[in-house]
């Protein structure tokens, strides 16, 4: 353990560490911190440093932080108190900030009454599939169009891309006409996974994100592949896949959570309710359960994205602003 | 064209066999992706146009009507509700999911402090299936223990009806489509506002912009673009509404809050009459293409 000699490695900015011996005059003297201004945003510094600026600014932090919570933190905690309260003090009036009696009977009764462990299982089941089944067809069809450039293939992109116009509600009748007989094959998919997993895989975005990730990898390691014999699908799974990951990364999660979010489509081509994902399993039995019940289910419901969005904010962000700049 | 190509072909044999081989590979790659979009996007784009001039029982053969099914939907006394309510939920999602998300991260831009718990918190409501936030204010909304009328009594306000009344179950769609859905217009501007140069601001200043004057003569001709781009597909976005209506009021009290596409899937699931509910789909989907194709034309703008 000698990296206390190893000054270099200390992060920037900082300060030095007392060179000092005599440690009694560390404590006192706490120079004015002036305001982080590496970013000149629409405020000054000069206006931010001042005593009237800064009262300004505390007093608009604390309002929003404590407005923001109110807005966006607080009916979760409301959800998540509400379904350890009783039925009785869920309808009391004035509501109880905190439950009388923590009980978990609400999650336990939710769990067995709804079955949410078919829900969860059948929504695991048709997130990963879909996953896996999205990674193997956008990256293959992205790699394609990068690299190997078919003829046709910028129409075939642009027709990919067409599809980004056409909202998916508008086609929903259609869609689902053919998921109920599929043409050609005649395969019925209705309360089948397939038909969660093939649409979800037909994603244009998709595509144009890997398509843009993978035109940036130069050509020169390709060609390199090519030269030392690999095949495409070679070049394809050792060299552009592990420099792809940030890119798959993103691509995943939005697919596994768009699958777990999404509503309307599992609606249409689920109605089983052994097939059902959890979204639609709550809506459809909702009006027949306690309300305590129906509230714990809900937040059974949401724990998988939360968790999601707990580990990979940063890449579920990145994701986001990638889908707002396309062009 | 086939001289030119044969020309080629017997100047270059091999770099052409090459190129066969290489189209072969890449549709061998491409294979899955067309499979996928064929059935899925493009097929069903094109059957939607022919069954909305369609009558089907999918056991007949199907009989061409013309305008019929367009009459049907046209006739029906909640046509105009359903229209009416989207454009009117749309005004509204767009007046408070449009203008309130470029506030925050105007706000959140300035903050030095608790930004990324703040960053954090407004998106966590995207993160929740739309299913559970839906269904989460369906009890907040509960005129007589809802959390919403609760925090209206301690304030000694009267509580409201708020889904079961004709004058405010629209309002509370929307309230519940901007909770759910703000973080990620937020986030958004948030990236647009971190790329505007602080030359710009400090220039503004220098020629005395104030605070309000340097936000609408920098701030926003510099996010003009994505503020547009936000604009369109938020349009696209809430003209869809259905979960809204479908999961809250059933389309009531009285149409007060059916929406196209609700009415939609109402021909197709509850009247049995797939081809109006196509016809109506039709519809809808040459108004949102409009706004998709200004959309797209705007995004390529911006980025080439």
């Amino acid at each position: 353990m000698s990296n206390i000699t190893i000054t270099p490695g200390r992060p920037a900015g900082t300060p030095p560490a007392p060179a000092g011996k005599d440690h009694r005059r560390r404590a006192p003297r706490r120079p004015r911190k002036t305001m982080n201004t590496q970013f000149r945003t629409v405020v000054s510094p000069h206006q931010l440093n001042t005593t009237r600026g800064r009262i300004i600014y505390w007093i608009v932090l604390v309002v929003v932080v404590v407005s923001f919570t109110a807005a966006f933190v607080f009916p979760l905690y409301w959800m998540i108190t509400g379904a350890m309260k009783s039925a009785e003090e869920l309808n009391a009036i004035p509501p109880t900030f905190l439950p009388e009696h923590i009980s978990f009977d609400g999650y336990l009764e939710a769990w067995d009454l709804l079955g949410l462990g078919t829900l969860l299982g059948n929504t695991a089941l048709y997130a990963g599939g879909a996953w896996l089944l999205t990674l193997a067809i956008d990256v293959t069809a992205a790699y394609a169009l990068s690299k190997l450039r078919p003829i046709f293939g910028k129409v075939i992109l642009a027709l990919m891309l067409a599809t980004l116009m056409i909202p998916p509600m508008v086609i929903m009748l259609p869609a689902y006409l053919t998921v109920k007989d599929l043409p050609i094959f005649g395969w019925n998919l209705l309360n089948t996974p397939w038909a969660i997993w093939l649409p979800a895989a037909a994603n244009g975005f998709n595509i144009f994100l890997l398509k843009r990730f993978f035109d940036s990898i130069p050509r020169e390691l390709l060609e390199a592949a090519e030269i030392d014999g690999a095949s495409p699908g070679r070049t394809l799974w050792s060299v552009v896949m592990p420099i792809s990951r940030p890119i798959l990364g993103v691509v995943s999660i939005l697919t596994v959570v768009n699958v777990w979010r999404d509503f309307v489509w599992p609606l249409l081509v689920l109605p089983d309710s052994e097939k059902m994902s959890i979204s639609i399993g709550i809506a459809s039995l909702s009006s027949q359960m306690p309300q305590n019940v129906l509230i714990a289910s809900l937040v059974i419901a949401s724990i998988p994205t939360m968790v999601v969005f707990f580990i990979f904010q940063r890449s579920i962000m990145a994701g986001l602003t990638a889908g707002s700049l396309k062009g | 064209m086939s001289t030119p190509v044969a020309d080629r072909k017997q100047r270059q044999p091999t770099k052409r066999r090459r190129s066969v081989k290489r189209n072969l590979t890449a549709y061998g790659f491409l294979c899955g992706a067309l499979i996928c979009f064929a059935f899925f996007s493009w097929y069903p784009m094109v059957w939607e146009v022919i069954l909305s001039f369609q009558q089907t029982n999918f056991v007949d053969p199907p009989v061409w009507v013309g305008l019929e099914n367009f009459r049907t939907v046209f006739n029906d006394p909640a046509f105009a509700p359903a229209w009416i309510n989207t454009a009117l939920f749309t005004l509204l999602a767009l007046l408070c999911g449009y203008a309130i998300p470029f506030v925050i991260a105007l706000v959140l831009n300035e903050l030095r402090h608790a930004r990324a718990y703040l960053r954090f918190i407004v998106y966590l409501p995207v993160m929740l299936p739309p299913a559970v936030g839906v269904l989460l204010f369906q009890w907040f909304y509960d005129p007589d223990y809802g959390l919403f009328n609760q925090i209206l009594g301690f304030f000694s306000l009267p509580g409201l009806q708020w889904l079961n009344s004709t004058s405010t179950a629209l309002i509370s769609l929307v309230i519940v489509s901007t909770w759910m859905n703000l973080g990620s217009g937020t986030l958004i501007y948030l990236a647009a506002l971190q790329t505007i140069p602080s030359e710009l601001y400090e220039a503004a200043e220098l020629d005395g912009a104030g605070l309000f004057k340097r936000i609408r003569h920098v701030t926003i001709p510099q996010t003009k673009l994505i503020l547009l781009v936000m604009l369109m597909l938020q349009i696209v976005a809430t003209m869809q509404v259905f979960i809204e209506p479908y999961l809250l009021t059933g389309g009531g009290p009285e149409d007060a809050t059916i929406s196209v596409v609700y009415l939609m899937y109402q021909y197709a699931f509850n009247f049995g009459n797939l081809n109006a509910g196509n016809a109506l789909g039709l519809m809808l989907m040459i108004v949102l293409m409009t706004f998709s194709a200004i959309y797209l034309r705007l995004s390529r703008d911006n980025t080439v």
